[in-house]
């Protein structure tokens, strides 16, 4: 068993404190045809934490995303939501749930501008037409709390530069409030002054509360935003790793399957220990707190 | 963020946006006056009063057939077969309200109901079976034409009696002048009132607004120019109620366009389809509804062809109708491309399509010249969307 995830939040987050529990997978299985690509997986997300989840190419970290968004079901293993059991069989579903995703080629209609982007599909109206103001005027507070640099929320989405085109899109994934953002692969294809703005955001979304999952191969990255980092090799879990008390060299020797915890019987280093007293729950704001569905 | 934006502001805003390849329908107004211009002074006759009313009465019923066309284009589809579904509905109002004496009513909406459902099919067939809207309308075009020549029948023109009202509204109502100028005070001033309301709300909610100088400007500018093209049009015949129709057609679907769910639904699907899916938007039903909307204004189209002709013949949308509408859309500023255009592109383009067409008929020229001149205008109004379209690619507002 590389890590229990029955323990509750137990790990010293980069911000020292602990959170409440959001989202627990076990023993993850998926087959596509005779491909295993995921096989007894375990997976954890807590408030207020930004996991990494890293992995080479065709590790399966995109399948556990998905089982996540409702992309595809899960063959075996449970996922857990605020404690209870949810099944996930739409992308819908996972969004009512508080599942945001925000996959790699973003999904932004570039002919649209900022606002019309982060509000579509769920446009607020009233007496039947569009009701632009509010809309532009909570897309400010949203693109304000993320300290995010958009020069007009009225330019089409087209003009923006890659790094700003990825906060839309990342804050258009935080209209519905969700509890738990997944980031697939944010920084790819962005300069480095872009990806220092992102990595900006992935501070703020933690601060705000939400859990993050970030999928990435940039190790840099991960070492500089993630609390806790989750390697993937061959479709199951090969170590959970604290970023405070982890080299890139370590994680890149569990990648690539230079340290093969799923077949040796060595305890991933960053396992909970079983005895450690459950940590308290800090409650964020008291929307945090409510249950699934409510 | 806050205030009051200037006009100067809003110029440098307007010349970035042209630097960066956003037009606008800026190219069509310029061409409409280079039109007008030539043609005026080739034949003084080209911009009398009554030259211009008739040009308002034969923009009407091409121009509601290329607002659907719009619609279609900004989905980032083709209808192809608007000039046959027009000919269908005119052939089925004639008939059944010349040959089965049903109530006129009753008969135009039969028409529309015909239109209406050749959309639904067209939507069907492809969100079904995934069919390229290019073949599928193509089919249309000829398989309606041939159930709009059997619908005729024998006969072949159906004649519509003068003393109907379906006859009397396309060829003599026109409104009274009195009437007239009140419509454009009113216009105004319900447009004055809606910028007025939008910036205040923006006010109150500390965000960038029209200044009330703008607003009155604006109001101003436009009152002016209605004032105006109703006191010219009153000069000779006046302005013709059907064209009123099809100015009325072209306000709704802007504010549907650009005031609804269902309108920003239509400019995502067009922009990206697999974004607006993401999003949640349900997109057959956005194809469904886009491809409804042409057939049905494609069939209103047929019908005014038929009534501004007193007749349905086998010709009743046939010939250039078909292409000039959609000529008419693209010109106007409705992208190939799709999420891009607005409404009143069926309204500027149509207006380049009869100037031509009216002005080389007044200089005596045969459709010959009429056709390869219009052709040249649309390869031009594609040549400026596709640049346009690599400036924006070049300056990131692809």
């Amino acid at each position: 068993m590389p890590a229990d995830p029955t323990a509750t939040g137990a790990l010293s987050t980069r911000a020292a404190r602990t959170r409440e529990r959001v989202l627990t997978m076990r023993g993850i299985g998926k087959r596509f045809g005779a491909v295993k690509a995921l096989t007894d997986v375990d997976f954890w997300v807590n408030e207020g934490e930004v996991v990494a989840l890293v992995g080479d190419n065709g590790a399966g970290k995109s399948t556990l995303v998905k089982i996540l968004a409702g992309v595809h079901a899960q063959d075996s293993g449970t996922v857990e939501f605020d404690g209870e059991p949810v099944e996930i069989p739409t992308p819908a579903d996972a969004q009512e749930l508080g599942i945001a995703t925000v996959f790699q080629d973003l999904a932004l209609c570039d002919n649209l501008d900022v606002v019309a982007n982060l509000w579509l599909g769920r446009e607020l109206a009233a007496t039947g037409t569009l009701d632009e103001v509010e809309m532009e005027q909570r897309t400010w507070s949203l693109l304000r709390e993320l300290a995010a640099k958009i020069p007009s929320v009225r330019l089409p989405v087209a003009s923006l530069s890659g790094g700003q085109r990825q906060t839309v899109a990342i804050a258009r994934s935080l209209v519905g409030d969700p509890r738990v953002v997944i980031l697939d692969e944010p920084t790819a294809a962005l300069g480095v002054a872009q990806t220092a703005e992102v990595l900006n955001l992935i501070e703020r979304l933690r601060e705000r509360g939400h859990g993050v999952i970030l999928i990435s191969h940039n190790m840099a990255d991960v070492m500089a935003v993630a609390d806790r980092v989750v390697v993937l090799r061959l479709g199951r879990n090969n170590g959970v790793y604290n970023v405070a008390d982890v080299t890139s060299e370590t994680l890149i020797a569990a990648i690539t399957g230079a340290t093969d915890l799923a077949r040796s019987a060595a305890p991933p280093p960053a396992a909970p220990p079983e005895d450690e007293p459950a940590a308290p729950i800090i409650p964020l704001t008291p929307t945090r707190q409510r249950g699934p569905g409510a | 963020m806050t205030g009051v934006q200037g006009v100067r502001d809003r110029a440098e805003l307007l010349v970035a946006r042209v630097r960066g390849g956003d037009l606008g329908s800026l190219p069509v107004i310029v061409g409409v006056i280079v039109i007008w211009t030539v043609f005026q002074i080739l034949n003084p006759v080209f911009l009398s009063s009554t030259n211009l009313v008739n040009l308002t009465m034969q923009c009407a019923a091409i121009g509601t057939i290329a607002l659907g066309v719009v619609l279609v284009l900004l989905v980032g589809e083709i209808d192809l077969s608007v000039g046959s579904v027009a000919g269908v509905a005119a052939a089925v109002l004639a008939v059944s309200f010349v040959q089965l004496q049903w109530n006129a009513v009753l008969a135009v909406i039969a028409a529309l109901a015909i239109g209406c459902l050749i959309g639904l099919l067209y939507g069907y067939l492809l969100t079904r079976f995934g069919l390229p809207s290019f073949v599928v309308t193509l089919a249309g075009l000829l398989g309606f034409l041939g159930l709009q020549l059997w619908v005729l029948g024998e006969t072949g023109s159906i004649n519509l009696p003068f003393d109907s009202w379906i006859v009397r509204f396309a060829q003599q109502m026109f409104l009274p002048p009195w009437a007239s100028y009140a419509l454009a005070v009113v216009a105004a001033g319900l447009y004055a009132l809606s910028r007025l309301r939008r910036a205040r709300q923006r006010t109150a909610a500390s965000l960038i607004s029209q200044s009330y100088a703008e607003i009155a400007v604006r109001t101003a500018a436009l009152l002016a120019f209605l004032l105006v093209a109703a006191w010219y049009l009153n000069l000779s015949r006046g302005v013709g109620v059907m064209f009123l129709l099809f100015l009325l057609l072209v306000v709704a679907a802007n504010f549907a366009l650009t005031r609804t769910r269902w309108g920003r639904a239509v400019y995502a699907v067009g922009g990206s389809v697999e974004a607006a899916r993401r999003a949640g938007i349900r997109v057959n039903r956005i194809y469904l509804s886009a491809f409804a909307a042409c057939s049905t204004l494609a069939a209103l189209g047929g019908i005014l062809l038929a009534a501004r002709l007193a007749a349905a013949n086998q010709s009743t949308g046939g010939g250039d109708t078909n292409l000039n509408a959609i000529a008419a859309a693209v010109i106007g500023g409705a992208s190939l491309f799709g999420g891009r255009g607005t409404a009143y592109a069926a309204l500027l383009g149509v207006v380049v399509i009869q100037s031509i067409s009216s002005g080389l008929t007044l200089l005596n020229l045969d459709s010959s010249v009429r056709f390869m001149v219009t052709g040249a205008v649309l390869v031009l109004a594609v040549i400026v969307d596709s640049l346009s379209r690599r400036t924006r690619a070049a300056t990131g507002r692809a």
